[in-house]
């Protein structure tokens, strides 16, 4: 109960020093708005996915961009054979490849799978493979990796983007559970997994038994 | 198998546990002859390391027998090896330069993604240290799984006692790292916080690099006089004011070089209440915080720091603008043990490095709780514990 009488008695000093201490934050920052006022800003250097302000129509965009200790061309080989996919993305259960199509097994939540059916839309080897999804698919998506020559012999950076845009309704819910919950996580993580493989030959994983 | 496990703050036991098994193609497993409990461990005793998990193996400081191997590891059955506590997949960027502990491959992706948003990025797989860490399952157990077993390992020769090389896994080349990245030139004169094992083995280390003088500050006075043996002199700091004897010692200049072999030891690690916990013991005597910053102050102008203690979170009062001023050198890390094997063992088989000396209890692993409780509480006398896992309780 002291402490209770002891900060009524001071509330009206303390309220006026919070006041003046906002007062002074309110300065500073209008201060730092208006100095060194920058009227337009050119584009800088880095991936359009960086910026702070994130708008694609209606699509959101999640990519990532990791060096990877190989050449261009074996790494590109190793993607552009679509069904080594499921090796390092984690929610890939099956590709199977039919000429320019490629049909995507995805698992969803509560054991559902999503299907989704791609259509080569660029191949340039060894530098980058885009794909789109058909009609014929559970989500409207399309992706794209770029395979660059890392500066001082260091491999290959290979950057991945992925935009979708789920569709409405049970389904979409499901869809933004699987995409939406961690996206950013979800792609760091599959791209760890390609380099892993690609330069140490396996996978890292702490079990100590394999059931 | 027997294995030492975690179960919480000062929780520990030896359970049965299922055996390890060969899961990828370059591990190896180990039937383990000697595992020691590190001053790291006593974190994780401590209850102040995020990440763990009921059931934990801990133990990073281990060698054994190889009683398996995958189809790409390059030891053979029956070798007898000792492990590095960092895990390394020898084919990164930061491996091929040495950089072990900063291996970027060996850390499970589904555990990185903590450090990464903790530290910008994700650190390296340790053994038996947190799932920040990897999670991976230590060395305190009959039996553990190596993965990498093709660049950790290194195969010991006929005619060393396991004593004489367990330490190789950790807290010799960890001293040795420490000495090393303090730059010790001819004639320095060098401070080091803490005489528990790895400062023991910075002492020896910086002796072996060209130091005129090293002075050990520590409490206990069992571990002074093991750093005395070593040939230092000794601050204890519970009776002399530390910074005035540097300067004096020192002949007014304060030391060259000075090591922060301390770390985190007495303090909460926890990144989201370090900021608050360091808040609140600012002052309150010998803390860990407390050794690094005295040694910030001490350490003369154009000077080396060389910080092998363990930190995770975050800093108060970190006397930066010290360290700018007098043209400081900072250097830090988890220690790149694969890089020191061959050279450090050679050195144990000259005789030039003692790696015994330190070794004050020997226990049946189905001692270990004993061994974690005395090692936390009777430091003075229990320096180093080495657990031996086959043999009888008494």
């Amino acid at each position: 109960m002291t402490n209770r009488h002891r900060s009524g008695r001071n509330s009206g000093l303390g309220a006026l020093v919070v006041t003046a201490a906002g007062l002074a934050g309110a300065a500073l920052f209008y201060q730092a708005q208006t100095r060194n006022r920058v009227a337009s800003r050119p584009p800088d250097s880095a991936p359009g996915r960086t910026a702070r302000q994130l708008r694609f129509g209606r699509k959101a965009v999640v990519g990532r961009t990791v060096t990877i200790d190989r050449p261009r061309s074996d790494i590109y080989a190793y993607w552009r054979n679509f069904e080594n996919l499921p090796t390092f993305m984690e929610n890939v259960r099956e590709i199977s490849v039919d000429g320019d199509l490629t049909h995507w097994t995805i698992t969803g939540p509560l054991g559902r799978d999503i299907h989704v059916e791609t259509r080569i839309v660029t191949d340039d080897a060894p530098t980058q493979i885009a794909w789109q999804s058909t009609e014929n698919s559970d989500i409207e998506t399309q992706g794209k990796v770029h395979f660059h020559d890392a500066p001082g012999g260091r491999g290959t950076q290979v950057e991945a983007i992925i935009a979708y845009k789920p569709p409405m309704g049970e389904l979409g819910r499901w869809v933004a559970k699987v995409f939406q919950a961690e996206p950013h996580l979800q792609g760091r993580r599959e791209l760890k997994r390609l380099k892993m493989l690609l330069e140490a030959g396996e996978i890292a994983t702490s079990a100590n038994r394999k059931s | 198998m027997r294995a030492l496990t975690w179960h919480g703050r000062h929780d520990v036991r030896v359970d049965t546990v299922p055996d390890p098994e060969i899961i990828n193609p370059r591990d190896a497993i180990l039937e383990v002859t000697s595992t020691a409990i590190c001053g790291s461990d006593l974190h994780l005793y401590d209850g102040v390391i995020p990440g763990m998990m009921s059931g934990d193996i801990l133990g990073h400081e281990f060698m054994g027998r190889v009683v398996d191997v995958g189809p790409k590891s390059t030891l053979k059955v029956g070798q007898r090896v000792v492990v590095p506590f960092t895990i390394s997949c020898g084919a990164c960027f930061f491996c091929q330069k040495q950089l072990y502990s900063a291996c970027d491959n060996s850390n499970p992706v589904e555990k990185q993604d903590v450090t990464e948003n903790l530290y910008g990025h994700a650190v390296s797989a340790l053994f038996g240290y947190s799932h920040l860490t990897g999670g991976y399952p230590g060395g305190q157990a009959e039996y553990v799984r190596v993965p990498f077993s093709d660049i950790g390992p290194i195969v010991i020769p006929d005619g060393f006692d396991d004593d004489e090389v367990l330490f190789l896994s950790d807290i010799l080349p960890t001293g040795w790292m420490a000495a090393e990245n303090a730059g010790i030139e001819d004639g320095d004169t060098v401070a080091v916080w803490g005489c528990g094992p790895v400062g023991l083995f910075a002492i020896q280390a910086a002796k072996l690099m060209g130091a005129a003088r090293v002075i050990a500050i520590d409490e206990f006075p069992a571990r002074l006089d093991l750093a005395r043996q070593m040939g230092a002199d000794v601050i204890d700091f519970k009776q002399t004011h530390v910074l005035d004897a540097l300067m004096d010692m020192s002949g007014g200049m304060g030391p060259d070089a000075v090591i922060d072999a301390v770390g985190m030891e007495s303090h909460g690690f926890a990144p989201d209440t370090v900021m608050d916990n360091v808040k609140q013991r600012v002052g309150m005597g010998a803390d860990s915080a407390h050794a690094l910053r005295e040694a910030i102050m001490a350490v003369r102008k154009g000077g080396r720091i060389s910080i092998p203690g363990v930190y995770g979170g975050f800093l108060d009062k970190f006397p930066l603008g010290a360290l700018m001023e007098k043209g400081v050198q900072v250097k830090s890390g988890q220690t790149h043990v694969q890089r020191y094997l061959d050279e450090l063992l050679r050195r144990i088989g000259d005789g030039e490095i003692d790696t015994t000396f330190l070794i004050s209890h020997r226990l049946p692993l189905e001692d270990a709780a004993r061994g974690y409780e005395n090692f936390r509480y009777n430091q003075n006398e229990w320096t180093k514990v080495i657990l031996k896992p086959g043999t009888m309780s008494n």
